[in-house]
């Protein structure tokens, strides 16, 4: 059934209405906020675990790769490009909306389309930053022998470099805190699933947007709520860029 | 249709189909009964869930007072059921702590929040702010069945070779994260951790509708102020659960992580059997704060809407309006807040700063004023009433006379100087048991014998009502009074068996008294069980559609509600639901316009 909802509809008559949304926005804005809260209790554990050390990886050291660069020295360039794209891709979900707001199923098509694959060249950067510090492996001092290791969640050859010694022309480290892996790990894993959750979430409107669902409802709202996820994936990017990038 | 706030595309599709149902209303069993979408079935769904729950619950604490009771003595009959679990006739030491773990587990989270919210919740929102159903009802079965599919994981557990997870309710690593520590941190311990990450998923989806259904589903005229304190309590406790779950949730990511990946999130300079773990960096109090962000929370989220349900079932029952409502929303609001600034109290003891103590002693002892509010509200609302002693009343004054019990002793073990000394003992077994265990059930009987004429047409047996009641209450005070000196003498919570200890063989005899007790409690509880479904099908009808003569919204509905609770248009509400004996009228329901020249605010 084919309902118009005129601009400035009341969506709720039963006295003064607290917000003038649909229930679905609002669940989405208040899934939003427990969803800030698991992403927050990951952050605070990281923070405390990492103030409880005495040594951290220095971030300028750990993210300072660029693919097809070799070992040029380019600290967070990849990172950034990382977090611009993503960003980015928030900018053509706003344009995906309001080509809804305007119910242009063709500008919505583009817009998404974009956004899509913006998240798409996110994810492969990650996989991409992942790989680089799992297989790429660096000479660690570990019980008095010199053993090549890269950085996976177990294990880091992030620690402190050992004056003096040097292996195949690399200056020998001691191991990192594996405390680093965990939580660099985890939480942009846990990052990435949500960004490859929005994905398929972009995708499954995407495919509404052609079969025409949006035009026959009569509204784009699904598209928007949709975005207020996407953008609260990127929000939480910041704040992840913030905390293991730039601090 | 004067609900127009659900007319988002969906909705409205929604109540078109429900029209159609009206007319023609053949859906099949397996809609109507198993994969409903009503709120009232679903509501039913989750309290014949949580009644199951906790018989298996209330069965395991059956078993293990037994031995605290009769440490010495054998039951043949235990071996024959549990074989090498309680080998002899006595409970091994491993079966035990699982049984006190998953009783834990079992009665906090699958009864006391599934169970009691997802009835509550589900029943009296739609009904109460005027609306036809949940604002997503889809999302409203898909919580229930995740439900389902949790208690089938933690239930499988409860099967598995070596066990259930048996490291306490709380399950702080490294017991938990290091499958070697302990027979129950195998299997059974990844079976836990996937059952709580599905619970939670099942509870978020259920905050969510409970949330918008309340803020943007009530009927014309149903502003917020005039929603009964029943819909404020679960708008307060499904608030809490959508905040602090999340972090419980991170918080067992991490613990996943630690089992079956070797991250070391919470271990770290751990030795097992000898052997030196590679773990290092992590800290285990990490865990305990995380699971503390929630836990606390979660006593509130399960007394919340019990305190909702007392209210209103107390003001129907006392003829009078409740005292103090905007005082009752005013510190429901505020327990909220503070829950959610208090966790560290469970944590006296792990060698925090006192300093840092001595703030969450003071923002704890801060959550005794809204609750005293609360209490003193009740007890004016009965105050010079016209107190008709329901089964539900009895209850709801149950309710209050535990909730004081053990709300003065959270007054004690707040105060981080006497919480030292009993943290871990059964004082505060006694504490908590009594104060969110024995209160939150009071006023779900209260809730399902107030209720049960709206879900089924019927009434429960009356006789066996009383007596459910009575013995409930004084086995109450009997297991768990005595136990407060126990716990002052230190007898530790979580052991065994106390024959050893020359300091606690002075309370044999008393263990005795308290498991007896316990298993008078249990059988007057399987005696409400029998009573419930007796009376679904063999209860006295009910003949009015009001049979309280209440005022909120259900009792406007038909007798046997259709999908849609309404037939007709919903009703236009005029006026809060407490108007009991104002102007010399008895009762003057919410769809009753205001007369002229009526008293007061409505």
């Amino acid at each position: 059934m084919s309902t118009q909802i005129p601009a400035g509809y009341k969506w709720w008559t039963g006295g003064k209405s607290p917000y003038n949304v649909s229930y679905g926005k609002l669940m989405m804005w208040i899934f939003l906020m427990s969803d800030t809260f698991t992403f927050g209790g990951l952050i605070i554990a990281y923070g405390s675990i990492r103030l409880g050390h005495n040594y951290w990886p220095d971030a300028n050291y750990v993210f300072d790769k660029f693919p097809f660069m070799g070992d040029a020295n380019l600290p967070l360039a990849f990172v950034s490009l990382m977090t611009f794209i993503l960003i980015m891709s928030s900018v053509t979900m706003v344009l995906a909306v309001h080509e809804g707001h305007k119910r242009n199923k063709k500008g919505v098509e583009k817009w998404l389309l974009w956004t899509i694959l913006g998240g798409f060249l996110f994810l492969g950067c990650q996989a991409w930053e992942w790989t680089h510090l799992i297989t790429h492996t660096h000479p660690v001092l570990i019980d008095g022998q010199i053993r090549e290791i890269g950085a996976t969640i177990r294990h880091n050859h992030f620690g402190p470099a050992v004056p003096g010694l040097m292996h195949d022309g690399h200056q020998v480290h001691l191991p990192g805190p594996v405390s680093f892996g965990n939580f660099f790990f985890g939480i942009t894993g846990f990052h990435g699933f949500h960004v490859f959750t929005g994905v398929i979430l972009n995708i499954i409107i995407y495919i509404r947007t052609l079969a025409g669902s949006f035009d026959r409802l009569g509204h784009y709202e699904m598209v928007e709520k949709v975005g207020l996820y996407w953008h609260f994936v990127d929000l939480v990017w910041v704040f992840v860029f913030l905390c293991f990038y730039l601090i | 249709m004067s609900n127009e706030a659900a007319i988002q595309s969906g909705a409205i599709a929604h109540e078109v189909q429900e029209q159609a149902d009206i007319h023609h209303h053949h859906e099949s069993f397996i809609s109507k009964y198993i994969f409903s979408q009503d709120h009232k079935m679903i509501a039913k769904q989750y309290l014949i869930t949580g009644m199951i729950w906790a018989l298996i619950g209330g069965g395991m604490s059956v078993l293990f007072r037994i031995q605290l009771g009769f440490p010495e003595a054998t039951f043949p009959w235990l071996e024959d059921i549990f074989g090498h679990w309680a080998k002899g006739g006595r409970i091994s030491a491993e079966f035990y702590y699982s049984l006190v773990t998953m009783h834990g587990t079992i009665l906090i989270f699958f009864v006391l929040t599934a169970g009691l919210t997802g009835t509550f919740a589900n029943f009296l929102i739609p009904f109460q702010v005027g609306a036809r159903d949940m604002a997503s009802p889809f999302m409203n079965m898909l919580s229930y069945w995740i439900f389902v599919l949790a208690s089938i994981v933690m239930l499988s557990s409860l099967f598995v070779q070596t066990g259930p997870a048996s490291g306490g309710w709380t399950v702080y690593p490294p017991l938990s994260a290091i499958g070697d520590a302990a027979i129950g941190s195998k299997t059974g311990m990844d079976l836990w951790l996937v059952s709580m990450a599905l619970f939670v998923v099942s509870q978020l989806l259920a905050g969510l509708n409970y949330v918008s259904t309340i803020l943007n589903m009530r009927t014309k005229g149903m502003t917020m102020t005039r929603l009964p304190l029943t819909v404020w309590g679960i708008f307060f406790t499904a608030a809490l659960g959508i905040l602090s779950f999340p972090v419980l949730f991170s918080g067992f990511i991490l613990l996943m992580f630690d089992r079956n990946l070797g991250t070391s999130f919470f271990l770290s300079d751990l030795v097992v059997n000898g052997n030196v773990l590679p773990n290092e960096g992590g800290s285990a109090i990490l865990y305990q704060h995380l699971f503390w962000f929630l836990g606390h929370p979660e006593v509130y989220i399960i007394i919340l809407p019990t305190m909702g349900i007392v209210s209103e079932i107390m003001s129907v029952h006392a003829r009078k309006p409740i005292f103090g409502y905007t005082a009752m929303v005013a510190s429901l609001f505020a327990i909220a807040v503070l829950s959610f600034l208090v966790w560290a109290h469970h944590m006296f003891v792990s060698g925090m700063n006192p300093f840092l103590g001595s703030i969450f002693v003071l923002l704890t002892l801060l959550i005794a004023v809204p609750s005293s509010i609360k209490v003193f509200n009740w007890l004016t609302t009965l105050w010079r009433g016209n107190i008709r002693f329901t089964v539900g009343m009895l209850f709801c004054i149950g309710f209050v006379s535990n909730f004081i019990s053990g709300g003065l002793t959270g007054i004690w073990v707040g105060n981080s100087t006497i919480d030292m000394h009993v943290h871990d003992t059964y004082f505060n077994i006694a504490h908590f048991h009594i104060v969110m265990g024995v209160s939150a059930f009071m006023g779900m009987f209260a809730g399902v014998y107030h209720w049960f004429p709206k879900m089924y047409g019927r009434y429960m047996n009356n006789t066996l009502g009383y007596i459910h009641f009575w013995i409930t209450l004084i086995c109450a005070y009997v297991i768990f009074w005595p136990m407060h000196y126990e716990g002052f003498a230190g007898m530790p919570r979580r052991y065994y068996d106390y024959s050893n200890w020359e300091s606690f063989k002075q309370f044999a005899e008393l263990n005795k008294v308290i498991s007896f007790a316990a298993i008078v409690s249990f059988l007057a509880q399987l005696m409400f069980l029998v009573n419930f479904f007796y009376s679904i099908f063999k209860g006295r009808k009910v003949t009015s559609k009001n049979p309280w003569q209440a005022n909120t919204l259900e009792w406007t509905t038909p007798i046997h509600p259709i999908h849609g609770n309404w037939p007709g248009e919903i009703p236009e509400v005029h006026r809060w639901p407490y108007d009991y004996g104002k102007d010399g009228i008895d009762f003057i329901p919410q769809t009753e316009p205001v007369a002229p020249g009526e008293s007061g605010d409505h």
